[in-house]
C-alpha cells in the first residue's frame, strides 16, 4: 500500500475520510464509497491497483500506435516519394508497393489480435481486482 | 449502350430490399420509448452484431463504388484508400472506443463535456457534429445520383436531382421511424449482404484469370490510356511536388479521419460495456480487411474487364466502376442486385449519419445548452426527430451541387475535418489530465475552422476544371486535402491554449472520475457527468 502522506491542500478531515480512518466500523468499503454511495474517484485513482493498471495500458497503446503511424507513414511516403523502388516488380506485375500496402492489413490484423489478446490477459483481470477492492462496480 | 441493365429490373429487386429494410426497422422499432432507445438502442446489441453494424457504417457509397471506381480509374492511387481505411481502425481500437463507451452515453459531446463547462463545449461538439456529417452526407448523396443516372439511365440533371431528393426522403423515414435500433439493423443485413456481394464478385474474378492478381493486373494495364504506368504510384497524383504533398495529406486524413467520425463514435455507444465495444472493433476490421482485399480485385477487374474509357464515359463515371463490372460479368440481374446493396448502403449510411446529426442537437444543443440539462425526455426526442427532418432536407440539397464528383474524394473531406475538430479534443481529454474547457474549445474550433477555411480556398472549390465551381477563381492554397494541416494545428492549438489558461476551477472531481471511468472501466453506470 502507499505510505499515508497527506497531499498539500488536504484537510486533516478529508484525509481520515479518504484513507477511511474516521470509522472503524467498516474502512474497507468506506475508503472508495461515500455515505450516499458514491464513489470516491480520487482515492481510486491512487490505489496501486489503478496505477498499475493505467501503466499497462498506456505503455501497449502509445508504442503501438507509434509502430503502426510509422509503418502507415513509411509506405504513404514511399509511395510519394521513392516511386521507382515501390514500382519494382515482385510476383508476375505485381509490385512492392502493392505488397507493402497488403502488409498494412497483415499487421492490422496482428495488432487487433495482440491487443484483444493483452486486454483479455493483463487489463480485464486487473480492472476486476480494482472493482473489488473498491467496491465500485462497472 | 447496353452498359445499364434493364431499369425496370434495376427498380424492382431495390425496391423488394427497402420493403423487406422497412419491415425490419419497423419490427425493430416497437418500443422506442426513451431517449437511450432512440440514441443507442438501449445498449442492447452484441459486440460481433455491432462491429458488422460498425463496418457496415464504414462501408458506405464511398467504400464500394469510390474505391473501387478510383482503383479501376487510377490504379494503385486509389489503392491507397483502401489502405489508409484499414489501418484507421486501430486508432479506434487502441486509442477511443474503450474510453469513449465508459464516459459518455449518447453523443461526443457527453465525452468532450465530461469534466468541462457544459454548455459551451457541448455548443462546440454539436457544431462540429453538424458541419462534419453535413459533408459526409453531401458525399454520400452524390453517390446516389450517380449510381441511379446508371441505372436508370437518367441523364439530365434535374431527373438525377429529383431521384436524389427521393433517396433523401427514403432515409429521413428510417431514421423517424426506427430510431438506433432499426438503423442498426439495416446496416447489419446491409452489410452482410454488401459482402456476399463483393466476395462473389471477387471469386469469380479471381477463378476467370487463373488465380492470379498479377494476371488481373496485367490485362487491366491494357485497358488503360497510362499503360503499365497505372499500375505504379503516381498515376492520379504523382506529378509535381505539390500533388506528392496531397498525396500525404490525403493519406493522413484517411487514418485519423475514420474513428473521430460522429456516427462511427455513436455506435460505441449501442453495446453494454467496453469489453463489447473493443469485440466490435475487432469484427469491423476483419471484416474491412476481407472487403478491402476485395475490392482491390473488383477495381483492377473493372479496369481489366470493363475499361477506364468505357467507365469514365458512363453516367455517373468513376463511380460506376462496380456496377458495369457486375453487369459484365453477371448481367442484368447481378447488375440489379450490386446497385440495390449500393443503394441500401447509401440509404444506411445517410440513416446513421442524420441520426448522428439530430442526436447531437436534440441532446447536446436542446437539452443540455438551451434547456441546461433539464429538458423532458420525449420533448428532446421530438427534437431529434424535427432535426433529423431539416438534415436530410439540407443534406438533400448538398448533394444535388455536389453530383458527379468523386465520393471517395468528396468523404476524405469529411474524414479531414472529423480528425481535425475530433481526434486531437476526445485524446486530450481522455488522456490529458490537465485540460481544460479553453483548450477544448481552441482544438474544436481550430481544427474545423482552419479544415474549412482551407477546404474553401483549395482547388476543390474553384479555380480548377474539376472544381465544383470551376468558372470562378479564389483558391489560394494548394492541396485538395488540407489535413497534413489542419490536423497538427488542432493539437497545437488545443495544447497552448490549456497550458496559457488557468485550470478548471471545480473540476478536479469530475476529471478523477473521468480518468477512473475511461481507464478501469468502474463507476459507469450510475455514475455523474453525461
Amino acid at each position: 500500500m502507499t505510505k499515508a502522506i497527506r497531499s498539500p491542500g488536504e484537510t486533516l478531515q478529508e484525509y481520515r475520510e479518504i484513507r477511511g480512518f474516521a470509522s472503524f466500523d467498516d474502512p474497507a468499503t468506506l475508503s472508495y464509497v461515500d455515505s450516499n454511495g458514491k464513489p470516491n474517484y480520487e482515492a481510486i485513482r491512487q490505489t496501486d491497483e489503478f496505477r498499475a493498471l493505467r501503466r499497462r495500458l498506456t505503455t501497449f497503446i502509445f508504442p503501438m500506435t507509434a509502430l503502426f503511424l510509422t509503418s502507415y507513414l513509411t509506405f504513404v511516403l514511399l509511395s510519394a516519394y521513392a516511386k521507382d523502388f515501390v514500382s519494382t516488380k515482385v510476383i508476375g506485375v505485381v509490385n512492392l508497393g502493392i505488397l507493402l500496402g497488403l502488409g498494412q492489413f497483415v499487421t492490422s490484423i496482428i495488432i487487433t489480435l495482440g491487443y484483444s489478446r493483452y486486454a483479455k490477459r493483463r487489463l480485464d483481470p486487473q480492472r476486476k481486482l480494482l472493482a473489488e477492492k473498491t467496491g465500485v462496480e462497472e | 449502350m447496353p452498359t445499364t441493365g434493364n431499369p425496370v429490373l434495376n427498380l424492382s429487386v431495390f425496391a423488394v430490399f427497402v420493403l423487406i429494410t422497412l419491415y425490419v426497422v419497423y419490427r425493430a422499432s416497437s418500443r422506442n420509448v426513451t431517449a437511450s432507445d432512440y440514441y443507442a438502442a438501449g445498449g442492447s446489441f452484441t459486440g460481433a452484431q455491432n462491429g458488422v453494424a460498425l463496418s457496415g457504417d464504414f462501408l458506405s457509397a464511398a467504400s464500394f463504388l469510390g474505391i473501387s471506381g478510383g482503383i479501376a480509374a487510377h490504379g494503385y492511387d486509389g489503392f491507397l484508400y483502401s489502405v489508409g481505411w484499414v489501418v484507421a481502425w486501430l486508432v479506434g481500437l487502441l486509442l477511443i472506443a474503450e474510453g469513449l463507451r465508459n464516459t459518455g452515453r449518447f453523443t461526443v459531446g457527453d465525452v468532450l463535456a465530461f469534466r468541462m463547462r457544459q454548455r459551451p463545449v457541448r455548443a462546440a461538439a454539436a457544431n462540429a457534429t453538424l458541419v462534419i456529417s453535413f459533408f459526409y452526407m453531401i458525399a454520400q448523396m452524390a453517390g446516389a445520383g450517380g449510381l441511379v443516372a446508371l441505372l436508370l439511365d437518367v441523364t439530365s440533371k434535374w431527373g438525377q436531382a429529383l431521384l436524389i431528393a427521393l433517396v433523401g426522403m427514403i432515409m429521413v423515414a428510417y431514421v423517424l421511424i426506427g430510431g438506433m435500433k432499426g438503423t442498426t439493423w439495416v446496416q447489419i443485413i446491409k452489410a452482410v449482404l454488401l459482402l456476399l456481394c463483393v466476395t462473389t464478385m471477387t471469386v469469380f474474378l479471381l477463378g476467370k484469370f487463373g488465380l492470379s492478381l498479377s494476371a488481373i493486373m496485367q490485362q487491366a494495364a491494357e485497358n488503360n490510356e497510362l499503360g503499365a504506368a497505372v499500375l505504379d504510384p503516381g498515376a492520379k497524383y504523382g506529378f509535381s511536388a505539390m500533388s506528392k504533398l496531397d498525396f500525404v495529406s490525403l493519406a493522413l486524413s484517411l487514418v485519423l479521419g475514420i474513428a473521430s467520425l460522429p456516427h462511427v463514435l455513436m455506435r460505441f455507444y449501442t453495446v453494454p460495456n467496453a469489453v463489447e465495444a473493443r469485440r466490435s472493433v475487432v469484427w469491423a476490421t476483419w471484416t474491412m480487411v476481407i472487403f478491402y482485399l476485395c475490392t482491390l480485385v473488383i477495381g483492377f477487374g473493372a479496369m481489366a474487364l470493363v475499361g477506364t474509357d468505357t467507365i469514365a464515359a458512363a453516367p455517373g463515371g468513376e463511380n460506376s466502376a462496380a456496377p458495369l463490372l457486375a453487369f459484365r460479368i453477371g448481367g442484368a440481374v447481378l447488375l440489379g442486385i450490386v446497385s440495390a446493396v449500393a443503394f441500401a448502403t447509401i440509404l444506411a449510411v445517410v440513416a446513421g449519419l442524420t441520426l448522428a446529426a439530430s442526436a447531437s442537437f436534440a441532446h447536446d444543443v436542446y437539452a443540455n445548452v438551451i434547456k441546461r440539462g433539464d429538458a423532458e425526455p420525449r420533448r428532446e426526442i421530438r427534437v431529434a426527430r424535427l432535426t433529423a427532418v431539416v438534415v436530410g432536407a439540407l443534406s438533400i440539397i448538398g448533394g444535388i451541387a455536389a453530383n458527379g464528383q468523386n465520393v471517395a474524394f468528396l468523404v476524405s473531406l469529411a474524414l479531414a475535418l472529423a480528425a481535425s475538430a475530433n481526434l486531437s479534443t476526445i485524446l486530450y481529454t481522455i488522456f490529458w489530465r490537465r485540460f481544460n474547457t479553453v483548450g477544448t474549445l481552441w482544438s474544436i474550433y481550430g481544427g474545423l475552422g482552419s479544415c474549412l477555411v482551407l477546404i474553401l480556398f483549395s482547388p476543390v472549390l474553384s479555380g480548377s476544371r474539376t472544381s465544383i465551381f470551376p468558372d470562378v477563381d479564389f483558391a489560394w492554397f494548394p492541396l485538395g486535402n488540407p489535413g497534413i494541416v489542419s490536423i497538427p494545428f488542432s493539437f497545437l492549438c488545443g495544447f497552448v491554449a490549456t497550458i496559457l489558461s488557468k485550470p478548471d476551477a471545480d473540476k478536479a472531481a469530475l476529471a478523477a472520475e473521468m480518468e477512473v471511468r475511461a481507464i478501469a472501466g468502474i463507476g459507469v453506470k450510475g455514475g455523474t457527468g453525461s
